[in-house]
Formats: C-alpha cells, structure tokens, sequence
C-alpha cells in the first residue's frame, strides 16, 4: 500500500501537500507520513483521503485545516475526507520521512519484532538520535505524544523520543 | 428509524460507551498520575480511547442522522441511555484500582477488536481494525504493571490484591449477552461473547499467575450496564463530561 501519486496533478496541488507538516513533528511532511491516501481533481476542487496514525491524534484535525488553507491559497477548493481502512503503519512513513525523523531527534521504528524486544524486554537496540550508540535504555512506553516512547543513552545520556511501530 | 438501524446504533453505544468511561475515568489523573511515566501512558491510553469512541459515535451519528452529532452522543444523553459496563465507571480508588481495573478492560478489548476485524459491517470492521493496534500497547502496558504490582513489595502486592478482589465479582457483564448483542451476533455484526470469554479466562490466568497473584473466587456482580442501568458513580461522572455542553448547549472551540 503505498502513498497517493502526486505526479499527475498541477503543481501547485503538490506543492501544498509537499509543504504541510504534522503539527508535532514539523519536519514531517504528510506525504513522507503516508497518511494522504489518495488525491483526486475535479477542475479547482481536490478530494483528499486522509488516514488518521492513531485515531485520538489532535494533530490529524490540524492537518485537514491546513490543507485546506494551503490549497485555498493556490486558488483550489478542498475536502478532506477521513478514512479509517486500510489502517494506517508506520511501515508507510517514506525513506526520506525516516531520514527526517532521525535528524530530528526521534529515532524511526523498528520492525515489529524488535519493536516488541525493545518496548517489553527491554533489549538494547533502539540507537541514540545524538551519537549512535545502541546503549539505550527506555524510559517510559509513552512518550510526548502516544506514538512515541520515552528512551535515554547511557553513553551520551541524551534523552529522545523512540517513534514506536504500529503494525 | 428502521428497526435495523436501531439495533445497530445500540450495539455501536455498547462498544463506544466502555471507552467512553474508562477514557474520562483516565483523564482525571491527568496531571495526578503517581510518576510522570505513568501519567502520560494514562493519559495517552485515554485519548486512544476517546479517539476510538468518536469513530463509534460519528458513524452512530451518520446512522441516527437529524442533529446527532459525535458530540451529542457523547454529551447529552442522561444516564439511563448510557451502555458501558459497570467495571469501567469504578472510581480511581488507588494506582492498584486503576491498573486492575485497566488491566480487567484491556483483556476483554483486545478478544473482542480481534472479532469485530471480521464483523460484516464495513465501518465496524475498519474502526476494530485501527483500534487493534493500540489496545495491544493498552494490554501490554497493563498486564506489565499487574506483574510488577503483584510481585512487587508486600504492600504493592496487597493493594493489588484488594483492587482485583473489587472489581472481579464485575468481569461477568461483559459476557452476559444483550438482545442486541445477540441479535449483532446472528447478523454477522457483532462478537460471540462466548468464545471471548474462554481467552479472557485464560489471559487473566496467565496474567494472574506471573503477577502472584489470586483469582477471586467471590461471585458475579448482577449489573445490568448494558441495559442502562448503573451505580451511582455515572451521576458524578455525568456531571463533569457534560458540564460544558449542558451548560453552554452546542459550544465548540
Ligand atoms: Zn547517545
């Protein structure tokens, strides 16, 4: 399942969609998320398919209100339309969402399996944002926000956020 | 309103309404968990809740049609028309009563998401499938803490012990089917109760077993929750959720 095709529409749709971020980790874009499910064109008016990640985010109505405003702006009319099927993974956040994240200070998620040892069994594999070391111990299971947890670097002793496989 | 569409609804409040509770029962420790970890997981586990709850309630609202709205569902019906169980209106008594009390709901959801995966009701099923992934952290949250509570220091591991003792004897009403129930169950709609309640048995067994602790052997609570009947502690509870929409009527910001 991947993300909506922006290649066929004008540019200025795609630059608005390229340019809206999630609110709480504003080097996100929603495209690197993988939660714009599908875009369609009807003259000025765009039809957005929109996947919320986790279904009490308050980040995901931000976003509706956002592409709107931004498309608004480029003359286009939009609706924005939430669906819940198929279920939304962290497997569709983008190579480049990946990338950003860890730039970021928030390590990307593991596979589901190492996710498990990381979060219940307390195996050290999740890497330090800051330098890389393995020997990172969690904290907390939920973090700043409920898709993340809450891990420290023993060598480095910089706190991050660990963005937490949802499969 | 066609008969269909009445049932279903109802079915939709009796899925919604235990998420509904227990997140508002998790929002109160906002701020008031026993260490900062704890706090946010609560407070996170409630807005999965809610998050869950305004799926069920928008799509009873779409079904109901006129003005419902997620937010009249939620807010202004009075305590009658409410159709969670009585486990999840229980009182934050102390972390022990919260983490059982989580714990008692959480291996009941999770069976039940399973189910409703496959439920003939599209919406259902894509809403079951999307909640899955988050009450499996629910459980797995849960279950870690009944095991170190349990097991932990002789007080934690009494305290522990009392809350489960309470609010056992309430586990029983979630496997009392309602005519509604049943009537979901037959359509392909809803859950069978009664292959729930095997896994259940055996996840508390499992869980108990690790945490050191016993299964209360105290009987079943008769309470009819489902059916709309509650303890007093829905009245407090209904007073702060729906202060603000009976107070200013349709308010929004
Ligand atoms: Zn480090």
């Amino acid at each position: 399942m991947v993300a909506a095709d922006l290649q066929n529409l004008p540019v200025p749709v795609q630059e608005a969609l390229l340019e809206i971020t999630d609110p709480e980790i504003p080097v996100l874009s929603i495209m690197d998320m993988g939660v714009v499910r599908e875009v369609t064109l009807d003259e000025k008016h765009v039809h957005i398919k929109l996947t919320p990640t986790y279904s009490g985010c308050p980040a995901m109505d931000t976003m509706a209100v956002d592409i709107k405003r931004a498309l608004e702006k480029r003359g286009y009319d939009a609706t924005v339309k939430l669906v819940l099927a198929p279920a939304w993974t962290t497997d569709w956040i983008t190579p480049a969402g990946r990338a950003a994240l860890e730039a970021y200070g928030i390590a990307a998620p593991l596979d589901a399996q190492s996710d498990k040892y990381a979060l219940i069994d307390g195996e050290r594999i999740v890497k330090c944002t800051n330098c890389g070391s393995a020997n990172t111990k969690m904290v907390s299971q939920f973090g700043s926000t409920a898709c993340k947890a809450l891990f420290q670097c023993e060598e480095c002793l910089e706190p991050f956020d660990y963005f937490k496989c949802l499969k | 309103m066609e008969n269909k569409h009445k049932s279903l609804i109802d079915y939709l409040l009796i899925l919604g309404d235990n998420s509904l509770i227990l997140g508002h029962r998790l929002s109160e420790l906002c701020g008031h968990g026993p260490s900062l970890e704890t706090d946010i997981a609560l407070t996170n586990i409630s807005l999965d809740l809610f998050g869950q709850v305004r799926s069920y309630f928008q799509y009873a609202a779409e079904l109901t049609g006129g003005e419902a709205t997620e937010d009249t569902i939620a807010m202004k019906r009075v305590d009658r028309e409410y159709r969670h169980t009585w486990l999840v209106e229980q009182s934050n008594k102390d972390f022990a009563y919260v983490i059982g009390r989580q714990f008692l709901f959480d291996a009941f959801h999770l069976p039940l998401l399973e189910q409703l995966v496959n439920s003939k009701d599209e919406m259902i099923a894509a809403i079951a499938a999307k909640s899955i992934k988050e009450s499996r952290y629910h459980l797995r949250f849960s279950s870690s803490w009944m095991e170190r509570l349990g097991d932990g220091t002789q007080e934690s591991h009494q305290r522990m012990q009392n809350a489960v003792n309470d609010l056992y004897p309430f586990t029983y009403e979630f496997f009392e089917e309602t005519a509604t129930e049943k009537m979901m169950l037959e359509a392909g709609i809803g859950a069978d109760l009664k292959s729930i309640e095997t896994i259940y048995r055996q996840t508390i067994k499992d869980v108990f077993a690790k945490a050191n602790l016993e299964i209360p052997d105290t009987p079943a609570r008769k309470t009819d929750g489902k059916k709309g009947i509650h303890s007093e502690q829905l009245g407090f509870i209904l007073a702060e959720l729906q202060y603000m929409q009976r107070a200013y009527p349709n308010m929004s910001w």
